[in-house]
């Protein structure tokens, strides 16, 4: 009998070797004459323990990790096929508590299925929500997406069917079904595990989309830094074309519907929709005022939904389960799950799907267990570059859209990054504005101009330069670029370094470095 | 993304690249990255050429290669090396992994080793941040990097070249 043997091929884990301890196991399993079939899945995001390996056993699928090449011949001694003891062994994939905690709806089949096999994708569930959509009408698609409280996982949380149902009611043709997958923001990766691990969610989300707005067109615009991703998105396209998925007559409907990735180039701000809409139109990445609002003129002029990679691979599951049981999760405005990836100092690090709600605390003490360097926590970034530092006594934070903008800080992308007591907060304040600078498409003055004149602030701030007017200057920057930028860059890029002023403002009190002369 | 896979500059086969995605919508961008993967850079002689295909201005050209960071105007090292220099990578010595680099192959970040073997880019974000720090090497992507790993790594080009710095 066949043996399944699961080695990922996400990035994450071909950065650890995943590809190495692949080939070692086909080896391996050829020179003792063992039956054994490698599947490459996706990542089930516990990061630490990658590669982790699973072998289907009667006992369902066990997990071995982190595996290297070295383990491989003594894996195989130990009986691994069997699912045989060993340092590596972990047990029964879906009861590590790290996993089985957790409530997977938008990543359920990540990790599980392979992720170019569009029978393993309908085996599990697949296309089920877009058959249902397609027994339904426009309106009603668009309501039940509106009714699972849906709000868009790019950062802003607008609620997903209300964007939806702007472009349903825009009467110019055509439409367009943008995917932003443009993942910039630092300790966030999601989107690029989602896409590697199960793209055809994706492409099922992005075609309820248009079938929902009556778009023909779809564009995933994706970053650049995410070579792995482009590879699968463009493979599983090529395979739910040969399907019938896509194409003229979306899964023997009347509905036509296709789908191209388009690459960036390196620049932050393209994960700004209107800079996204511009670079897809072949233009530098510069921001466009609002409005019009892209869903009603969008890419080329026409009406268009812009929405995030997890935005769109939610759909399918609010489709195949209905609006009802997704709400169902969360609290408050903040409703259904949460992919939160943790990230940074912290020792067990990767993607958790939680119902909204979940503290910050439990978060990094419960699943990550503290941080990498075995320091003490002193600062975690919430939200990417543009998010808040939470210092310990912020923690109890839950993480949701309010509590965390109660707490001045924004959810973002749902990236929660960790550093331990060696951080210097003065620094990282500094970063945020040359980061910002660096960015900036330079459309707004406030952004373009204060980002520069926010480093050249900090530097004299903590070379105890007129601490106190330089401290009143910095307030009054953040003040202006909080109010008068175009877009989120320069508009929030103070919050990151408020949080620091406000939080660790000993950081910014240091006895001024001596000068040194000669 | 090794040099090794870049052809030397060729008009005729830039117009050849640049014909293949011209009738996309919006396709300057598309343009831009297939020129790129052929030759590793993005050559003064291709303007005219995309400015004719496309129908639009030397000034918009000009003006998206170098709005978008990942655009060259000269041609790359043997091998590139990217480091991330974001938040998630910070937290775990991500400076000091820099530095190392820029001392072991002495040359600073966003530049090019004398002998040509490698160009030094930073990154903001590969997407590895749960394994941080990450680098990218030649578009391998390689996570939990410490100096003696990125060593390891840098080693065969080194020996192959007798060393550079």
């Amino acid at each position: 009998m066949t043996t399944r043997i699961y080695v990922p091929r996400d990035a994450a884990a071909l950065s650890v070797g995943a590809d190495d301890v692949a080939t070692r196991i086909a080896a391996e399993a050829a020179a003792r004459g063992d039956d054994i079939a490698i599947v490459r899945n996706g990542s089930r995001g516990m990061c630490w323990l990658e590669p982790l390996v699973e072998v289907e056993t009667a006992e369902g699928r066990v997990a071995y990790g982190p595996v290297s090449v070295d383990d491989v011949a003594r894996l195989f001694d130990a009986g691994i096929l069997e699912g045989g003891a060993d340092t590596l062994y972990l047990g029964p994939t879906e009861a590590i508590p790290y996993f089985a905690r957790q409530q997977r709806l938008t990543f359920a089949r990540c990790g599980v299925v392979d992720p170019l096999s569009i029978e393993d994708y309908r085996a599990h569930g697949g296309y089920e929500g877009l058959q249902r959509a397609l027994s339904m009408a426009r309106e009603e698609i668009v309501a039940e997406v509106t009714d699972s409280g849906l709000r868009g996982r790019g950062g802003a949380g607008f609620p997903t069917g209300i964007k939806w149902q702007t472009v349903l009611d825009a009467p110019a043709e055509p439409k367009y079904i943008v995917c932003n997958a443009d993942e910039g923001d630092s300790g966030t990766f999601a989107d690029r595990m989602l896409m590697e691990g199960d793209p055809f969610t994706l492409i099922e989300g992005m075609t309820m989309a248009g079938v929902a707005v009556g778009a023909t067109v779809g564009y995933i615009y994706l970053r650049s830094e995410y070579p792995h991703a482009h590879r699968t998105l463009r493979e599983a396209i090529t395979t739910a074309r040969e399907h019938g998925y896509l194409g003229p007559s979306v899964a023997g409907s009347a509905h036509p519907f296709d789908i191209e990735v388009r690459l960036g180039a390196g620049a932050y701000i393209c994960g700004e929709e209107t800079a996204l809409l511009e670079s897809l139109e072949g233009r530098r990445g510069l921001i466009r005022p609002r409005p019009p609002l892209p869903a009603v003129s969008g890419l080329f002029g026409q009406p268009t939904v812009v929405n995030n990679v997890l935005s769109l691979a939610t759909v399918p599951v609010i489709l195949e389960r209905g609006a009802e049981a997704y709400r169902e999760f969360g609290m408050g405005r903040s409703r259904g799950t949460q992919p939160v990836q943790l990230a940074g100092n912290v020792k067990r690090g990767g993607l958790i799907e939680l119902a909204f709600g979940v503290t910050l605390r439990e978060l990094i003490e419960n699943y990550g267990g503290g941080t990498a360097s075995g320091r003490p926590v002193r600062a975690v970034q919430v939200g990417g570059p543009l998010g808040a530092y939470f210092p310990d006594s912020l923690l109890d934070t839950p993480l949701d859209y309010e509590a965390i903008a109660a707490a001045d800080g924004l959810l973002g992308h749902g990236g929660v990054v960790v550093f331990d007591d060696t951080v210097d907060l003065a620094s990282q304040a500094r970063f945020a504005m040359a980061f910002c600078a660096f960015e900036s498409c330079g459309k707004c003055t406030p952004c373009r101009i204060g980002a520069t004149r926010g480093v050249e602030v900090i530097d004299r701030i903590v070379a105890g330069e007129e601490r106190t007017a330089n401290l009143e200057l910095l307030d009054d920057l953040n003040d202006l670029m909080t109010k008068a930028s175009l877009c989120a860059l320069g508009g929030l890029t103070p919050i990151p370094v408020r949080s620091a002023l406000q939080h660790f403002p000993e950081d910014f009190s240091r006895p001024a470095p001596v000068a040194t002369t000669g | 993304m090794k040099l090794d896979a870049y052809r030397t500059w060729d008009d005729e086969r830039a117009r050849r690249l640049i014909e293949a995605v011209a009738h996309l919508p919006g396709a300057l961008l598309p343009v831009l990255h297939s020129l790129q993967d052929e030759f590793g850079y993005i050559d003064d002689a291709a303007i005219p050429l995309i400015t004719d295909a496309l129908n639009v201005s030397r000034a918009e050209v000009v003006g998206v290669i170098h709005f978008y960071h990942d655009f060259r105007t000269a041609p790359p090292g043997r091998h590139t090396l990217r480091v991330c220099r974001a938040e998630s990578c910070q937290s775990m010595g991500s400076q000091a992994l820099a530095a190392h680099i820029e001392e072991r192959l002495g040359t600073p970040m966003e530049s090019t080793t004398a002998d040509g073997e490698f160009t030094l880019e930073n990154v903001y974000c590969l997407g590895n941040c749960a394994l941080s720090p990450a680098v990218m090497l030649d578009g391998r992507l390689y996570g939990r990097v410490t100096p003696e790993r990125v060593d390891a790594l840098l080693a065969p080009a080194l020996t192959a070249t007798g060393g550079a710095a």
